[in-house]
């Protein structure tokens, strides 16, 4: 088997006495769409900011494409390749959508020639190309301020794949989103995943979305992965139905 | 140094720290609980030094009993901080509240330079000395070493009168809960039906009075100069920043540490004294952004 | 969206043309305008570092210690020449400039603007302090200096230094207009807005922040070593907080974030503050205090936001990219 493109080991982090991971073992293999389920309040966020240097585990180790990054940065553990995007959408406020997505373009193809303008960048047709596949190109020259919540999420994504990605990793794409949008936007999502060839780690609540569009599905309860596999099979598990699915 | 020169220093530096210390709590309580810098912190220091220096000078022209220049040092203080306190915060600091941290910051800077001029239309531009109090109590001799009883019991006696009076204000009384509570989690407070407006009024003119006391009790060591205010501000926020923003005990430890550092700086090495407390600031910065005693504050993502 | 940005031009240039063209209708105005600029130039620094939500109340060190700088080498060298004391001030500001920036970067709003305070408290008590090396309060007398060799008369100089000045104005603003509106002059709003999502994108926020910081100190410390030179003088005053409260202000008043704004407000704050200081001058900080809070108050786009509501004219907008906030008024009035 080939090696995983993510490996976490043994990972540990404890806030003020409470254990949110205790002893976190995860591959995410090349290519895959993982999805990872668990009660709330669980820390599978924590997962998430453990794995991109936000906080620091207080033990264990984070591996990815071979490299120990454990102890590095948001920033270093981006430019290695893994993007991420958050359950509260994190945009530019002042800025138009298009130009977020450029701004992201610009760091990520190191464009720091003071004299060359952010809006006639090389990239700026790849951006509104990704902007069109992710069904947001008439929103090019909106403020990000005046979008809805859904839109927001969508941008959030496009910056994140915007930057080319080996792993994409999603904090509840659908959370705060309309019912009917929440398919809408995991069909743009594996469409660009598909596309772009991007492997995708997505924390998610919805059993349905996770039923349709997850290749594998973890278990994250008590600060462990407790089970793991196909869809069908986990969420049909009697102890994963109990303890996650509430049923 | 002989150990007579660190002694005096040690008493020098606590004197000074006393001062500082009254200051900057204020100025730490107010962010506490209004989350504003309040630029203008430095002339409430500096008018109320004036205003107690003039009261004494009054009370001498009237001829009246010099002991009366105690309680009009705390009348300075208390005049001050509600008469301009409340004058600040109900014209101004309210309508900002919402604005951008930037613009906060500005306001209370542009009421900053306003007082400034207020205090020179006033009180001119000569220096003022007014050492009554601090005649009055006489000197002492600490192995062989005089020293003013003003400096070395009464100063440090009020500040730590404030600081334990300032924890008992906060732990027990109600008002003293809503600042806690507010201090801790504005969202909180508002949802629970706190009225904030209130606990800000009364917060920022409780700080007022703290600064304009540190400059009243201040006045009789040293002589009041235009630009003392200036210098206060940015050494009390020296202190508040070391401490960690909205630390009223921590205030207490860094005023001590800048301080005594600056007092032992005059003796050792005198060119240094003013760079002493941006020195202690620095390096605590360097290793902890937030301050000895603050709480790193992060994005929720 | 070219209509719009030729009539910005089009204001730029009359602008440009009627300044230069003014001291030959009025002699006595060349070194209040060359003063003027000067100020202007310092005030850019601020309003770059505004772009990122940052305000410093001490970028005065930065234009008096690259007139000390000047005024050092000045005396080293005997009168000098005008290039080499300009370049002087200009490293030492740049070089000072990275060193305070690498520390005070790491910090934000009230950390940041205080820090710097401190940072300039220290050098205007040095500059006070150590009277046997600068002079003390009185400062240090800059020697008309040599322009390329040639030995000038006080009129002409002054010429030079008007015709420098104003050309310096002219490119380093739209260098900084050009910088503004690149990846690495955008990421400044970014600072502003979202430092955790350009973490996020690979970028340091502090990277941005300090290149900024950087080009602040070296545009104040151009304007201080400009304005030096010009009134032959170098003083501590220079370096107190009062005079960067003064470069924080006419940015405000000028309309915050924007070049054009910076020296609108720098030429009008020199003109009014040359007739009516002679009668306000005891209260000279309290009118400027006042004017700061009406201007926060009440028109929060300073002078280039109310030249827009007098035209009706938006000269800028939502996005901080003065082309796009164009295009959007277009689509707005549509």
């Amino acid at each position: 088997m080939s090696q995983p493109l993510l490996e976490t080991r043994d990972l540990q982090i404890q806030f003020g006495g409470v254990v949110a991971a205790s002893g976190v073992n995860l591959d995410v293999i090349e290519g895959e769409t993982l999805a990872i389920i668990g009660p709330n309040g669980a820390g599978k966020t924590t997962f998430l900011n453990l794995c991109t240097g936000y906080i620091k585990p207080s033990a264990g180790r984070v591996t990815f494409r071979g490299a120990d990054i454990t102890a590095r940065s948001p920033r270093a553990i981006t430019r290695l390749g893994i993007a991420r995007a958050f359950q509260i959408p994190q945009l530019f406020a002042e800025h138009t959508v298009l130009e977020n997505l450029l701004l992201a373009a610009a760091v990520r193809d190191r464009v720091w020639n003071p004299f060359r303008r952010l809006a006639t960048l090389p990239a700026r047709g790849e951006m509104l190309a990704l902007l069109d596949l992710v069904g947001a190109g008439d929103l090019a020259d909106q403020p990000v301020e005046v979008l809805p919540e859904g839109r927001r999420k969508l941008v959030d994504i496009a910056i994140a794949l915007a930057l080319k990605p080996r792993l994409l990793l999603l904090d509840e794409p659908t959370s705060g989103v309309a019912s009917a949008e929440k398919f809408q936007i995991m069909d743009i999502l594996a469409n660009a995943l598909a596309r772009e060839r991007v492997t995708a780690v997505f924390v998610e609540h919805d059993m349905e979305v996770v039923r349709r569009y997850a290749s594998r599905v973890a278990v994250w309860n008590t600060g462990k992965i407790t089970h793991s596999g196909p869809p069908d099979e986990v969420l049909s598990d009697p102890d994963v139905r109990r303890d996650v699915i509430g049923l | 140094m002989t150990w007579q020169l660190a002694f005096l220093a040690t008493l020098d530096g606590l004197a000074y720290a006393a001062l500082v210390f009254m200051v900057a709590v204020g100025l730490t309580l107010i962010f506490g609980v209004l989350r504003i810098l309040n630029v203008a912190h430095g002339s409430f220091y500096a008018i109320g030094a004036y205003l107690a220096a003039s009261l004494g000078i009054a009370i001498a022209a009237g001829g009246l009993s010099p002991w009366l220049t105690f309680p009009a040092l705390i009348l300075a203080a208390v005049l001050v901080g509600t008469i301009l306190g409340t004058l600040i915060e109900r014209a101004l600091l309210r309508y900002v509240y919402l604005k951008e941290d930037v613009l906060q910051l500005l306001v209370t800077f542009a009421v900053f330079m306003i007082l400034e001029d207020v205090q020179r239309l006033v009180w001119g531009v000569n220096p003022y000395f007014e050492a009554v109090p601090l005649r009055l109590l006489g000197n002492i001799s600490l192995g062989g070493i005089f020293y003013t009883n003003y400096q070395i019991l009464v100063l440090p006696a009020v500040a730590l009168l404030i600081l334990v009076g300032l924890r008992l204000f906060l732990r027990t009384t109600l008002a003293g809960k809503l600042i806690t509570a507010v201090t801790e989690d504005r969202e909180m407070a508002t949802a629970i039906g706190v009225d904030t407006g209130r606990v800000y009024l009364i917060t920022f003119v409780i700080g007022a009075t703290l600064a304009a006391l540190g400059g009243a009790l201040a006045s009789p060591t040293t002589s009041l100069v235009p630009g003392m205010g200036a210098d206060m501000i940015v050494l009390s926020f020296a202190v508040v920043a070391t401490a960690g923003l909205g630390q009223v005990e921590g205030a207490a430890l860094a005023a001590l540490l800048i301080g005594l550092g600056r007092s032992f700086a005059v003796y050792l090495m005198p060119e240094l004294e003013v760079l002493v407390p941006y020195l202690v600031m620095a390096l605590v910065l360097l290793v902890r952004p937030e301050g000895l005693f603050g709480v790193a504050q992060r994005r929720r993502i | 969206m070219a209509g719009r940005l030729n009539a910005q031009a089009l204001l730029a240039v009359a602008a440009v043309v009627l300044i230069a063209a003014a001291p030959l209708m009025a002699q006595w105005v060349k070194v209040l305008l060359t003063i003027a600029l000067a100020k202007g130039l310092a005030v850019l620094g601020i309003m770059i570092l505004l772009r990122a939500g940052q305000v410093s109340f001490g970028h005065a060190m930065f234009y008096a210690a690259s007139a000390y700088a000047g005024a050092f080498v000045g005396r080293w060298t005997g009168g000098g020449e005008l290039f080499v004391l300009i370049g002087a001030g200009l490293a030492v500001s740049l070089a000072l400039g990275l060193a305070i920036g690498v520390f005070v970067v790491r910090y934000r709003y009230i950390f940041f603007a205080m820090l710097n305070l401190a940072f300039s408290m220290v050098l205007f008590s040095i500059l006070e302090k150590f009277f046997h090396v600068t002079g003390g309060s009185d400062g240090m007398r800059i020697a008309r200096p040599t322009v390329l060799g040639m030995e000038l008369e006080r009129a002409p100089f002054e010429y030079v230094m008007f015709y420098l000045t104003l050309g310096l104005v002219v490119g380093l603003a739209w260098g900084v207009r050009r910088y503004l509106a690149s990846p690495l002059g955008q990421a400044l709003a970014a600072v502003k807005s979202n430092e955790t999502r350009l973490e996020y994108l690979g970028m340091s926020a502090r990277h941005a922040l300090l290149v900024g910081y950087v080009l602040s100190a070296g545009l104040a410390g151009l304007g201080g070593v400009l304005a030096s030179i010009t009134q032959g003088l170098a003083t501590p005053e220079i370096a107190y907080w009062v005079r960067s409260g003064e470069f924080v202000f006419i940015a405000i008043l000028g309309g915050a974030g924007t070049v054009a704004g910076a020296f609108a407000g720098a030429v009008v704050y020199e003109g009014v503050r040359s007739y009516a200081a002679a009668y306000f001058a005891d209260i000279w900080q309290m009118v400027l205090g006042a004017v700061l809070l009406a201007i926060i108050l009440f028109a929060p786009g300073g002078l280039v936001g109310l030249a827009e509501r007098l035209t009706g004219r938006r000269l800028r907008g939502g996005s901080a990219d003065p082309a796009v906030a164009a295009d959007q008024a277009r689509v707005g009035e549509r």
